[in-house]
């Protein structure tokens, strides 16, 4: 069988699995998020916390327990991070400075996953596994609970309650994420993905040399990663370090991991507002978008245009054999269309064109599917907008699942819109102005040299946490502005989003009349299309002119 | 204290209770219920450790390095690692240099025209894999073309007949999972323990 049809059978069969998951995995997150009974589990959790599952809250109170509790996550896993020396099972590495400190813990709690440290040599198991993972499912839920709360604007009506913030974080966990995460755990432990305690040892090789093998608890930290769209690999390789993806099957899987619950969100959304065409319509538009990013991706790996894949014959450099050309674009496309940030291959060595795509996916906005929670609240944000224009274009009054959209609903969507790119620009502006932050931290020379700056902020703005690894990030300035840009990126749109949501609670319903635009249909979807294309686009191509696309030109 | 003052207090008490739950619950006895199904299958959940003579010389799934010059001519080579000093699991990672570095390109040449002398082969029949470093710097795998490349040298460093050589490498070659999922790799360290011990019997895996 040629490489290219491999290829392609690849995608179909990931597409498939996909397909045939989405259905049920939605149902069953609609059906947690919205159950009235509570599990044995879920009241000891709450009776220890000291937190009542069934307090219903206004948009500011919600908004203010996810700032809240995330603040309390940062100075948490901060603190465990400086302690790590005094703690058990460091194994006998010292505590992480407090630059380093604070940029992994932003990174984590904002579910970026962003990494200026290489784990093996800087993170023991204690931080790894009862902090950093910790922060991978709680991140990941908040995610959901904020998706969930705004679906209620919309399906609430003239109440200003969007729902309890501790019942639904919760019950993402315990109901949605640790049992699919304990799954896939086993499932890639089988595979070959390590899991113990046991500190490097080091062994005498086959030809005389040493070599120290690095375990730790990775299968259980691989699984959730993975499924909750955080990224952050044990291992500084990522999921390229065969200890994480030993074989290209578990790769695949990781792929399936990564997309599966984002992809299965509109079918949520369709279960939760009672219009289940309306979550086809999203998950076509996501999936549309998505299959177009991997398409390109991996034509750009396997043509290898470019000096060095023209040299060497092919696209390899920072590839895995077991993996290849496909299979590494495939991860490439999926890791950075879903804010996931996971590696099984370095996009610092892509192509030019192949490269460039993977910005651009991560420039629209994380939606295209988007992180877990966060992709259906950034692709209901950019729906109200093609609603809002579509209602510009034919004159009608702009409607969305029986909401009116008003004033008010706008000048929030547009500040959501508005803050990524923002961050971003402004961001990688600031680097690429300073020539001692460039020297500091900018590694190739001419337009590479300004794609790792941008990727590097879109990254953060977008809270995707995959790299052009040449970048230094490593370096105090870096370390404190990626850290806030990544902060911002994350808190400014769910706070806005929120304040969305308690807008939309608030109104009564409208029934859908004959003046109503149909936002099912596959014009729709195609206008929507078109929206998350060129907002992302009229922003950034000044940008990406300058850098992919003028190396690929040259 | 009065009322509103508390009431943030209270949110972070809260939380932080919340998160230790949580923690207890995740980040304990989620990660000790996989440590304890990895104790059922050991050898995986540990690595996948190799052993020759009753001693462990590395991981089924990990490259190891390969010495250049005359001690390294009976072996296999692995690919190019960008790994510390290569093949190192303290230091994994890729080179990240950009597709138009003048640093890399200088490598791919350099290395080229080491791999060719080393083979003495047309420096146009290198393949990739060996001109580039892989993403983990750990690659346990060489291309079938890479391996077929060096199955002379080691024939001939060895005593044993090329087909005999090449039946190794056929052995140590997976191919796409369910026929279209990754690319056929050949592991490297598997070959060279079977090749140690085609040359020395008295070698005992």
């Amino acid at each position: 069988m040629s490489d290219g049809v491999a290829g392609a059978l690849q995608v179909a069969l990931l597409v498939a699995a996909l397909l045939a998951a989405q259905g049920p995995l939605g149902a069953w997150i609609a059906r947690s998020v919205s159950s009235t009974r509570h599990l044995g589990a879920e009241r000891v959790v709450y009776r220890l916390a000291g937190v009542d599952p069934d307090a219903d809250m206004r948009w500011a109170v919600y908004a203010r327990s996810v700032l809240v509790f995330s603040a309390v996550s940062v100075l948490a896993l901060f603190a465990l991070q400086r302690l790590q020396a005094a703690l058990p099972l460091s194994v006998g590495l010292p505590g992480v400075e407090p630059a380093t400190a604070w940029n992994t813990a932003v990174s984590f709690v904002t579910n970026t996953n962003w990494q200026s440290y290489s784990g093996e040599s800087a993170m023991g198991h204690l931080v790894q596994a009862a902090g950093l993972a910790v922060q991978n499912f709680l991140s990941a839920a908040v995610g959901v609970c904020v998706a969930i709360a705004l679906v209620r604007g919309f399906t609430r009506s003239r109440t200003d309650r969007l729902g309890s913030f501790w019942a639904d974080l919760v019950r993402v966990v315990v109901r949605v994420l640790l049992p699919l995460s304990l799954v896939a755990a086993v499932v890639m432990l089988l595979g070959g993905v390590v899991q113990n305690l046991s500190a490097p040892t080091t062994v005498t090789t086959l030809t005389g040399g040493t070599q120290t093998l690095v375990g730790g608890p990775v299968a259980s930290q691989e699984a959730i990663k993975e499924l909750g769209t955080n990224g952050g690999g044990f291992y500084n390789a990522n999921s390229a370090h065969p200890f994480e993806g030993p074989s290209a099957w578990v790769s695949l899987l990781q792929v399936f991991l990564l997309l599966v619950v984002p992809f299965s969100m509109p079918a949520a959304l369709g279960r939760l507002v009672g219009d289940r065409r309306q979550g086809r319509l999203l998950l076509a538009v996501m999936g549309g978008l998505w299959l177009l990013a991997v398409t390109a991706v991996t034509w750009a790996e396997t043509t290898g245009a470019g000096l060095v894949p023209q040299a060497a014959g092919a696209s390899v450099e920072g590839k895995e054999t077991r993996f290849g050309e496909a299979l590494s674009a495939l991860f490439a496309a999926s890791t950075t269309a879903t804010s996931t940030g996971a590696v099984n291959s370095f996009h610092d060595s892509y192509t030019a064109a192949g490269g460039g795509v993977l910005m651009l996916s991560m420039m629209l906005g994380e939606v295209t599917p988007g992180g877990v929670g966060s992709g259906l609240y950034g692709m209901l944000v950019l729906t109200v907008l093609a609603v809002f224009l579509a209602g510009l274009m034919v004159g009608r009054t702009p409607e969305l699942l029986g909401k009116k959209i008003g004033p008010q609903q706008m000048v929030l969507v547009a500040l959501n819109v508005l803050a990524m790119p923002a961050l971003l620009l402004v961001g990688a502006a600031v680097t690429a102005g300073v020539p001692a932050l460039v020297d500091a931290s900018v590694q190739d020379a001419g337009p590479h040299g300004l794609s790792e700056v941008l990727y590097a902020y879109a990254s953060a703005a977008n809270n995707n946490g995959s790299a052009f690894a040449g970048f230094g990030a490593a370096t105090t300035y870096q370390n404190t502005a990626l850290g806030v840009v990544m902060l911002l990126g994350r808190f400014v749109p769910l706070v806005l989003v929120l304040a969305l949501a308690g807008s939309l609670a608030r109104q009564s319903a409208v029934p859908a009349g004959a003046g109503t635009l149909s936002t099912r249909s596959p014009v729709f979807g195609a206008l929507l299309a078109v929206v998350v294309v060129v907002v992302a686009g009229l922003t950034f191509v000044p940008a990406l002119a300058l850098a992919p696309l003028a190396e690929a030109l040259s | 204290m009065p009322a509103r003052a508390t009431a943030p207090l209270r949110l972070a008490g809260a939380c932080l209770r919340l998160l230790l739950v949580m923690t207890l619950l995740l980040g304990v006895a989620y990660p000790g219920a996989v440590l304890l199904v990895g104790r059922l299958v050991p050898e995986r959940a540990d690595g996948s450790p190799v052993r020759v003579d009753g001693r462990v010389v590395g991981s089924a799934l990990l490259g190891q390095s390969v010495p250049e010059g005359p001690e390294g001519d009976a072996w296999f080579h692995p690919r190019p690692s960008a790994a510390g000093d290569g093949y190192d699991p303290l230091s994994s990672g890729a080179s990240n240099l950009g597709p138009s570095s003048p640093e890399l390109l200088a490598l791919v040449e350099e290395r080229r025209a080491r791999v060719a002398e080393r083979e003495g082969v047309d420096p146009a029949l290198v393949p990739a894999d060996a001109l580039t470093a892989s993403g983990s710097g750990l690659d346990p795998h060489v291309s079938p073309a890479y391996a077929a490349l060096q199955v002379p040298r080691v024939a001939r460093e060895r005593g044993l007949p090329e087909d005999e050589v090449r039946a190794m490498v056929d052995d140590a070659t997976t191919g796409r999972w369910l026929g279209v999922v990754g690319q056929p790799a050949v592991e490297v360290l598997a070959l060279n323990v079977a090749v140690e011990e085609a040359a020395d019997p008295a070698v005992v895996r």
